[in-house]
């Protein structure tokens, strides 16, 4: 179906630009790793992203000396940038899940050339987000009294709180996305074995090759093994951050209760994991010189994406909104005037400007043929989905039902160093993995070649 | 191309990752065991004292009880470590020289407290009160064990939460009759199932697992 909508439109520009061939695709991005010379603006990025990454290890270890006070939450707002950015980073992990596993399903062939490092960023981003309830505990070094097992305290987790859930359910997408990636990664691992020239590597890469020697009955248990994870992959892209939403949705916190948060919660997640996607994709493909593989197509495909599910997102606003009117509860209708014209008011209209006004432009072809224009959009609802959780969290905490209990909150410098040191963790991972491991998934480029042949001599 | 590895690297990663679920299975079980252990939580293991105090020799051989020593179990949190004093009403006539009991003498001397090592120590943020444990049926020996065969004392159970919750989630199986909280060697007339039903009915025992029951 996809090939009759190739060849349908002549007008789409290829997957894959013309010209290219097994040798050399496998040359080009097998290159990227198996070069001896690092390109300079590698080293500044790492470096920059290193740094962040120092940031985040001073100020864990300024958290774990005097506790979470040094943090700006308090009551009444009691959860902070730890769960904002928590569920920012796993709402950003999910468009990886999304573009290798369902888009592999619904044969969407153009997510071959972004399904690897969206995935690697979907795992990076995991770790970035388990950071933050691990630091928030307090003592992190207890994680393990969320897992129910045998313990001496014969305590079970409160199997009725959806921040058990929350366990449960990122654990479980951790590791399958872990095993889902690594899969994908097995015959690229091989190829990568066969060309590098160093020992160690030879070694490393031939370990985590698993003896993958392409035959056929290997590339057979590989398309099932990978199809069938790909089926577990899918219910976790909605499942998540269902899960993530009822942290919320199951208090009865006016803005909060609200039966509309998880698909709101969901399309949000895919929302802001394709703009990050884009943030990521944009400086990778000009870098590495990769316009061959992502070309104009992927990019607008995924702008569209993020537009489609922006819509929800702001469908969502609509709704909380006209719930609260509909409902006329009083707290509800509270929640909303606060939001309007509270103190939180200039960061709910910012939000709005990120998420609702900035991807409209995505509907003029100008814009959605300029790389800049997408960028910059996609730099908007980054920024705006932060924003949107602080609105969520925020708002709704820091006015509640009780006006003697009310108070405004703001993050510390800790609060921001944490934040910006976790980005330092993503972006050192995200480097590294550039560095080490073929960004783009090696032999599904080299299935492409073949496809657009065939479409070629069709049309 | 030479080979990378060698062919017994197959058997070898093979083992390798099968194993490992052993692997993680059996760390698993040493650290659960370890955490029970005598070693980690001191149960059963005979403390050193200023004093060789034998509780087998005053509370088996001797008959005193209990509250003789452990005044205030009966109406407050603590069941009271007794003061020199209490040592002395019968050891300045009794063994009134013996070498043993020079560190009672010189505390009363001296007005000096004896500084005994304490065998039952709850962390500070469990609330646990033996007054209440007394009235509701349960006695002396459910939780510190056969003290009438202690010649020093030890520990007779962990303190662990689930220690204290195998109880709690099961009064029936462990109360006995007020009167008898003090008696050591008891046994019950009529089956335990029965009486334990029928004593937490009548002591009104309830609502044991609520967390601010022992973390106020």
């Amino acid at each position: 179906m996809a090939k009759n909508e190739t060849s349908d439109k002549p007008a789409q520009a290829p997957l894959i630009e013309p010209g290219h061939t097994y040798g050399s695709i496998t040359d080009k991005i097998s290159s990227v790793v198996t070069t001896r010379k690092t390109p300079i603006s590698w080293f500044i990025g790492f470096a920059i992203a290193f740094s962040l990454l120092m940031v985040f290890l001073s100020s864990t270890a300024y958290l774990l000396m005097k506790g979470t006070g040094i943090w700006g939450i308090n009551v009444p707002v009691s959860w902070g940038f730890a769960i904002i950015n928590f569920v920012w980073w796993i709402g950003i992990g999910h468009a990886g899940t999304l573009i290798s596993a369902i888009l592999l399903l619904l044969r969407q062939e153009w997510r071959t050339s972004i399904n690897r490092f969206a995935e690697a960023m979907t795992l990076f981003a995991v770790a970035a987000a388990g950071m933050f309830p691990l630091l928030h505990m307090g003592r992190p070094w207890l994680f393990y009294w969320l897992m129910p097992y045998p313990n001496t305290m014969a305590m079970w987790p409160q199997f009725r709180s959806p921040l058990v859930w929350d366990v449960f359910a990122v654990s479980t997408y951790a590791t399958v996305s872990l095993l889902f990636w690594y899969v994908g990664l097995v015959p690229d691992f091989a190829t990568l074995r066969d060309r590098v020239n160093n020992r160690g590597a030879k070694l490393v890469y031939g370990m985590l090759s698993m003896g993958w020697r392409g035959s056929a009955i290997h590339w057979y248990r590989y398309e099932t093994a990978y199809l069938l994870l790909a089926g577990l992959a899918t219910p976790l892209v909605v499942s998540v951050h269902t899960v993530v939403s009822f942290d919320f949705a199951m208090g009865v916190i006016p803005g909060w209760h609200a039966t509309i948060f998880p698909p709101y919660f969901v399309a949000g997640a895919i929302y802001a994991g394709f703009a990050m996607v884009l943030t990521l994709s944009i400086p990778l493909r000009k870098v590495y010189g990769l316009e061959d593989f992502i070309t104009m197509r992927h990019l607008q495909n995924m702008a569209k994406v993020m537009l489609a599910t922006g819509l929800i997102v702001v469908y969502g606003y609509m709704m909380e909104i006209f719930t609260a009117w509909y409902s006329a509860g009083e707290f509800e209708e509270a929640m909303i005037s606060n939001r309007f014209n509270g103190p939180y008011k200039w960061v709910f209209y910012s939000l709005l400007l990120c998420n609702a006004v900035a991807p409209q432009f995505i509907w003029f072809s100008k814009v959605q043929n300029s790389v800049i224009g997408i960028f910059i959009i996609a730099m908007f609802v980054n920024v705006g989905m932060w924003l949107e959780r602080f609105i969520i969290v925020v708002t709704s905490l820091s006015q509640d039902f009780l006006p003697s209990s009310w108070d405004t909150y703001t993050g510390t410098i800790w609060d921001w160093a944490t934040y910006a040191g976790t980005i330092g963790l993503f972006l050192t991972l995200m480097f590294l993995f550039l560095r080490l491991l073929p960004s783009i998934s090696i032999f599904e480029m080299r299935t492409m070649v073949v496809e657009e042949d065939k479409g070629g001599k069709e049309s | 191309m030479a080979q990378i590895f060698h062919p017994s690297m197959n058997t070898f990663s093979k083992v390798t990752i099968f194993g490992s679920v052993f692997m993680i299975a059996g760390a698993l079980w040493f650290f659960l065991t370890v955490e029970r252990s005598s070693y980690v939580t001191q149960a059963k293991v005979v403390r050193e004292q200023p004093v060789p105090f034998s509780h087998k020799h005053h509370v088996a051989d001797l008959g005193i009880d209990c509250r003789y020593c452990h005044t205030s179990v009966e109406e407050t949190a603590f069941a009271g470590i007794p003061p020199t004093k209490t040592c002395m009403t019968c050891h300045s006539q009794i063994h009134a020289t013996a070498g043993m009991l020079e560190p009672v003498r010189e505390s009363w001397r001296t007005g000096k407290s004896i500084e005994w090592v304490r065998v039952h120590d709850l962390p500070d943020f469990v609330y646990f009160n033996h007054s209440i444990h007394l009235k509701k049926g349960v006695a002396c020996e459910t939780c510190h064990g056969p003290v009438g065969e202690m010649a020093l004392t030890w520990r007779e159970n962990s303190l662990n939460m689930e220690w204290c919750l195998d109880c709690h989630r099961d009064p029936e199986s462990n109360v006995r009759p007020r009167e008898e909280v003090f008696t050591l060697d008891w046994h019950p007339k009529t089956e335990q199932a029965v009486l334990g039903a029928r004593l937490v009915e009548d002591y009104d025992i309830q609502n044991l697992t609520n967390c601010s029951i022992c973390h106020r």
